[in-house]
């Protein structure tokens, strides 16, 4: 198994090979490897605890790896950089709790996302241009919400929270997505329209979800790859992943 | 650039308390000095100074609300800053004595001579010439919060812990500058001041300018905040005051964002000290004092953090009220203050001018739904266009 990632590391987007940390004896990752190729959709499940979060800490810099590699378009090394310059690579994150920036309105939110200069100067005279102007147009577009540009953020609905900042992470252009449980706490309804919105965005960018929620993940229709006590159980279809013994064990038939 | 960056501050509470500082800044000087002290108009010379003392104290919570109201950095260590501008602008006034001192020696200081030094220190090089102390005014400040906050943005020290080290700071500093061999006069500070750029500082005239610079530069601070806070750079402050985790994983350096407003704010602060210092007529440890930075904390919060306008008038109310109530009631001011504090926190999160801010809003809301009621107009259509 190892040589096969071996041999995929130039190539991918996303490459983690070995990786384990662990908070005070507890091991969160267990020799975790996993690749994400350029422009892939990928799900991620597996039992509270499995390692899921973490896995997006090591890559997003809040957290460093006690060993194993971690590597962004085959050669740039995030274990050694922090959370503004990872962002400004492109890779983007969505918490699982929504996390807006609530005493600003939608618009804000979003200009503040933009990926443009973010030094202390550069947003010190920043003016808003025709170009950055018809980005945001268009972001508020594809999340539906137009309508609510002036709202401050903090009145938004828990759904609207959530594609508020997936509009977010649009506006930061990045080729990765990380998103974690985007659909916790929604109505069917937006459930269905988030798997809309996560497989349009996927067309021109590599994304990663963490899902409890099967039904979601169905929908989506990609690839799975399923986590327990910090390292990979199985990857594969969906089908493939829930018919596997060890998962129906370890998460599924819980 | 810098001019559309100026003018975007310009909204209508911020040009209303400009317009009524700029008139202060010409009225106040003019009752005081072009009308007989007999006449009802008049303005006392003492008065003069009182009030010119208050906008100092305005401008250091202006200061103050740079940091806490927008980026949620609660400084209690904002007096040194100030205090560190008025040693500042003393060191130019002791030099300015020249020979009039008790001992009459041309270029020490008197508390020098007493201390029986041979030669000025080399830190006091300089501070005859106004542009090298008016310099100092705003880089020793500047760059004690720019190598503070370096270190304390870049560990990310946050909330109470950072509030409890800028303490430290201000009561290290209180310490260092009571010791005679620190060169700043010790426990008695710097004082007995004759002349500010050749005027007599007891003159009218000068008080009444000095007055008119404290307006005037309140007024001129008021439009640069304004304009750093509605920047874009703005929204970024408000952005980490309110989630700062999220702001750091959307690609922003929330160290060097807190560090710069850190130091402007810093900065106005020690330039608010330069300004109170000649207007006072003293500067010594005591405004290290630790309280001072925590009064500081309560004009803001009785004004109203985060309105930009509400610390200005939070400490012309606080501090007038103290005046008044210190001549009426001296010990009971202390319980007077706290209980402040206790009230405006219970019943005015908001303090004075956003409680006041978001009770118009509210007005404003009711019309609009009320007009959007009333079908038919083409007024009445818009809002409903907009949902």
């Amino acid at each position: 198994m190892n040589q096969t990632i071996g041999q995929s590391k130039p190539t991918s987007l996303l490459y983690l090979d070995g990786v384990s940390v662990s908070f005070d004896g507890f091991k969160a990752l267990n020799a975790l490897s996993f690749v994400v190729e350029p422009g892939e959709l990928r799900a991620i499940i597996g039992p509270n605890g499995a390692g899921k979060t973490t896995m997006m800490d090591i890559i997003t810099g809040k957290t460093r790896p006690d060993e194993g590699q971690v590597f962004f378009k085959g050669q740039i090394d995030l274990t050694k950089k922090d959370e503004a310059e990872i962002a400004s690579l492109g890779i983007g994150r969505k918490f699982q709790k929504p996390t807006v920036f609530e005493s600003h309105t939608v618009w804000d939110n979003l200009e503040l996302a933009l990926n443009r200069k973010r030094g202390v100067f550069p947003t010190l005279f920043y003016r808003l241009t025709h170009e950055d102007k018809a980005r945001i147009e268009e972001i508020l577009a594809t999340i539906r919400m137009a309508s609510r540009r002036d709202d401050l953020a903090a009145n938004l609905s828990h759904g609207q929270k959530q594609w508020l900042e997936i509009g977010m992470l649009l506006a930061q252009e990045p080729e990765l997505l990380l998103v974690d449980e985007p659909v916790a706490g929604m109505t069917d309804a937006e459930t269905a329209e988030t798997a809309v919105l996560l497989k349009e965005i996927a067309k021109t960018r590599s994304v990663v979800v963490v899902e409890h929620d099967m039904g979601f993940i169905r929908e989506l229709g990609v690839k799975v790859t399923c986590l327990a006590e910090g390292s990979v159980l199985a990857e594969g279809s969906i089908d493939f992943v829930s018919n596997d013994q060890k998962v129906i064990e370890n998460y599924l038939g819980r | 650039m810098i001019t559309s960056f100026l003018m975007k501050s310009m909204d209508r509470s911020i040009v209303v308390v400009v317009a009524i500082l700029l008139g202060l800044a010409v009225l106040v000087p003019a009752l005081n000095l072009l009308t007989p002290p007999d006449h009802p108009l008049h303005v006392p010379t003492y008065l003069v100074s009182l009030f010119g003392k208050y906008l100092t104290y305005a401008l250091l919570a202006l200061a103050l609300d740079l940091v806490w109201g927008f980026c949620g950095i609660l400084s209690l260590g904002h007096a040194a800053f100030f205090a560190l501008g008025g040693y500042a602008m003393g060191m130019y006034l002791m030099r300015q004595i020249g020979a009039r001192g008790s001992y009459g020696n041309p270029l020490l200081p008197d508390f020098m001579v007493f201390l029986n030094w041979k030669e000025l220190p080399w830190f006091w090089h300089g501070f005859d010439m106004f542009w090298f102390a008016a310099l100092m005014v705003v880089l020793v400040p500047g760059l004690l919060a720019f190598v503070f906050g370096w270190f304390a943005f870049r560990s990310r020290v946050n909330g109470v812990y950072l509030s409890i080290i800028t303490q430290a700071m201000t009561y290290a500093l209180l310490l260092a500058f009571f010791r005679n061999d620190m060169g700043f006069g010790g426990n008695n500070g710097l004082t007995d001041f004759k002349d500010i750029l050749g005027f007599n500082i007891q003159a009218d005239g000068t008080r009444a300018t000095l007055f008119a610079a404290s307006a005037l530069m309140l007024a001129l601070c008021l439009i640069l905040t304004a304009a750093i806070v509605r920047s874009k750079y703005g929204k970024v402050l408000i952005a980490v005051r309110d989630a700062e985790s999220r702001t750091r994983f959307l690609g922003y350096r929330v160290e060097h964002i807190k560090l710069f407003a850190f130091t402007v704010s810093a900065m106005m602060a020690g330039i608010a000290g330069a300004l109170y210092v000649p207007q006072v007529g003293i500067i010594n440890p005591g405004e290290f004092e630790p309280g001072n930075s925590i009064e500081v904390v309560i004009w803001t919060a009785v004004g109203g953090r985060g309105t930009l306008i509400g610390p200005i008038v939070g400490a012309i109310l606080v501090n007038g009220g103290k005046s008044i109530f210190t001549a009426a009631f001296p010990e009971f001011w202390l319980f007077a203050l706290g209980g402040l504090f206790v009230l405006v926190t219970l019943f005015l999160p908001k303090g004075v001018v956003g409680t006041a801010g978001a009770y118009l809003a509210r007005r404003r809301q009711e019309r609009q739904a009320r007009a959007a009621e009333t079908p038919a107009t083409d007024l009445a259509g818009e809002p409903m266009a907009a949902e």
